[in-house]
């Protein structure tokens, strides 16, 4: 399988656009013939990661590696940053305005998501500076056995 | 997955008295469970296996969510007609657009009826 390194910048100003890198992402996991759970994971990963992106970080990079066996997904925003990263990792703690609850999301879920299909996830985050997200995944067939 | 019987997307477009807006095609494409939702993070915590998406909610997002999800067909509810943005959106992912006179409780609950399971 060949390996994959994407990069992508996230608009920060729109929510329609919201999800561009994930879906190309996913395509292009498709396309090298990653297994298919994994890319699952992948991509709820990276979709809950980019849509937080937009409603809380004003946008930012996304980077995505993987050699077959390992996946790192990297995301960055300039944002306003995370105060209590512990509070934001409980299921139903969240900051989002009701215009965004109204599209969906804001429910307090995306973190945990992301931290229940990533392998490993780590939280990086100063107020008034911004967050980084890292998770890595594997392609691991036994993990849903 | 429990009990379920897969559906063919065009039985469930009798049964929905719904109209296809995108992907005629895959009208004889079978789904197994469905998710009724208007909390696209619950779809994305919680949905296991391929199916379709049920939802009050008409934003691109909705369709950005089910192909995250691998899902064949996004039923907008209470007749609610997407915009062509979203229409577009779903044509290029290979999913499936239909709307529905029911309301979600009553599109889900003949959805159910008719022997297509929850998502377990």
């Amino acid at each position: 399988m060949e390996p994959l390194t994407l990069r992508y910048t996230v608009d920060g100003d729109s929510f329609t656009t919201a999800g561009e890198a994930s879906t190309d992402m996913k395509r292009s996991l498709k396309r090298i013939g990653a297994d298919a759970d994994l890319i699952r994971r992948a991509s709820i990963c990276m979709y809950e990661g980019e849509i937080n992106m937009v409603i809380h970080g004003g946008g930012g990079q996304a980077s995505v590696t993987f050699d077959g066996q390992k996946m790192e997904i990297v995301l960055t925003d300039r944002g306003k940053g995370i105060p209590d990263i512990e509070a934001a990792m409980r299921e139903g703690f969240s900051t989002a305005t009701q215009e965004v609850r109204d599209l969906g999301f804001g429910a307090g879920m995306g973190l945990p998501n992301m931290k229940r299909y990533a392998d490993e996830m780590v939280v990086e985050s100063k107020v008034g500076a911004g967050t980084t997200v890292r998770m890595v995944l594997y392609d691991d067939p036994q993990r849903n056995a | 997955m429990t009990g379920c019987d897969a559906l063919k997307l065009k039985n469930i477009m009798e049964i929905l008295e719904a109209d296809s807006l995108t992907g005629h095609d895959l009208l004889d494409a079978e789904v197994h469970s469905a998710c009724g939702s208007d909390l696209m993070s619950d779809v994305l915590a919680f949905v296991k296996e391929q199916g379709m998406l049920l939802t009050g909610l008409c934003n691109p997002q909705v369709v950005r969510t089910a192909e995250m999800m691998d899902m064949r067909c996004v039923v907008f509810v209470r007749g609610k007609t997407p915009g062509a943005d979203i229409v577009d959106l779903a044509s290029d992912g290979g999913i499936a657009v239909l709307t529905t006179p029911f309301r979600m409780y009553e599109a889900c609950g003949r959805l159910y009826a008719a022997g297509l399971s929850q998502e377990d």
